[in-house]
């Protein structure tokens, strides 16, 4: 359940921006998250309500866009679209790839007041 | 969340005391408070102020473990500049990590000085183990926590001290899946399977194996007993991660022990001449192979 770690940071980088941005109140936050970031968005998403409580990001809205995974395949010397890690290659079969996009985790932007 | 140093909960502890600081606070659970943000929304000030009442957008971009992944690298830092290696094993409960290291530390401590730090949920059962071998090691209980990360470790090492050219092992939670996502300024993470679980493991748990440079494959000499297809596993484990390295051990028996040993010896000998060659701040990263 390391997604309540990923929503108390998450937390701490929407407070931190707050403070410096003069907002009373966040309404919505926007975070980008990679397909193959082992990432589970709807245990992020309860836990993000969790940990906002009492916090100037309390009831805020949580959009989470997520990016799609890629990987370098060794026998089409080409990046591909993968869905999950382990899957073979959906142009050769193969399973030789290495993943090299869908691991994002950032905090996009955030609606404050 | 404490935001002056970070700690995520008030159960970790290290060796069975709540960690100390540098700045003064102590975790009781009123600590959020005082943030400033009681209030903001009722001073004159902001009344006054134009563009109060409107939404406002914001671009933020930030890496949301950011503040793990800095701490991850003044931990790699001091390693680097001490000349120490440090790995993070990692696995799933009861594949026989705290055995591994026990029979490690037994057969290397004429070579090199080994401290170990401990993490589990409860109990100081592993540390105490270790501390049986003679070695240094501190226990960290996270408490309800799944995972070790950075500013844990940061803490964990005041206490332990790891001696110059020495090696650090980080035992990690057992747990094949969180522990992927927190670096700890670790050199290599190391995957511990155990033939007792399924071959298919890697499949399950991508991320874990994904991270890993190293997997042991750990109670080899149980195979003629059990039905699990080791070249499977390798398979599986290379279809997730086409640069893992594979040794097959058993670390109760001490089959293939030689080639885990010797592969720790070759890690140590690049820490210690990235020590001796000043590296701090050239760039290199964990898995540069200049050295």
């Amino acid at each position: 359940m390391h997604e309540m770690s990923i929503a108390e940071s998450v937390l701490g980088i929407v407070e931190e921006t707050a403070r410096r941005e003069g907002f009373a109140r966040v309404k919505e936050v926007r975070l980008e998250i990679g397909r193959l970031a082992a990432v589970e968005t709807e245990a992020l998403r309860f836990c993000f309500d969790a940990v906002v409580r009492g916090s100037v990001a309390e009831g805020a809205r949580l959009a989470i866009d997520e990016t799609p995974g890629t990987a370098w395949c060794f026998g089409c010397s080409a990046t591909v679209p993968l869905q999950s890690r382990g899957d073979l290659c959906p142009r050769c079969g193969g399973a030789q790839l290495q993943v090299n996009g869908g691991t994002e985790m950032r905090v996009k932007d955030l609606l404050g007041t | 969340m404490c935001t002056t140093c970070g700690c995520g909960t008030d159960q970790v502890t290290i060796d069975g005391k709540a960690h100390s600081h540098g700045h003064d606070h102590d975790h009781h659970p009123d600590h959020e408070h005082g943030h400033g943000h009681h209030g903001h929304d009722h001073g004159p000030a902001h009344s006054h102020a134009a563009g109060v009442g409107a939404d406002r957008a914001v671009a933020v971009e930030a890496a949301i473990l950011a503040k793990n992944d800095a701490e991850a690298n003044a931990n790699r830092r001091g390693f680097t500049a001490n000349g120490i290696l440090a790995l993070n094993l990692v696995s799933s409960p009861g594949s026989g990590k705290t055995t591994l290291l026990v029979e490690t530390i037994r057969r290397l401590a004429g070579d090199f000085p080994i401290a170990v730090i401990e993490g589990d949920q409860q109990t100081s059962n592993d540390a105490d183990r270790i501390r049986a071998t003679g070695a240094k090691a501190v226990q960290i209980n996270t408490g309800k926590g799944c995972h070790l990360d950075a500013h844990m470790v940061g803490h964990a090492l005041e206490a332990l001290a790891p001696a110059q050219d020495s090696v650090l092992m980080i035992e990690n939670v057992g747990n094949l899946v969180c522990p992927s996502a927190f670096d700890l300024g670790e050199a290599h993470k190391v995957v511990v399977l155990s033939v007792t679980e399924g071959e298919d493991k890697p499949l399950k748990y991508p991320d874990m194996f994904a991270a890993a440079d190293l997997m042991i494959l750990n109670k080899c000499d149980l195979l003629p007993h059990l039905e699990f297809d080791a070249g499977l596993c390798e398979a599986n484990a290379r279809r997730v991660n086409p640069s893992i390295q594979v040794l097959r051990v058993s670390a109760t028996k001490g089959d293939g022990l030689d080639a885990w040993l010797d592969w720790v010896k070759g890690a140590a000998r690049v820490a210690r001449s990235r020590r001796i060659r000043g590296a701090v701040g050239t760039g290199c990263g964990a898995s540069c192979t200049c050295a």
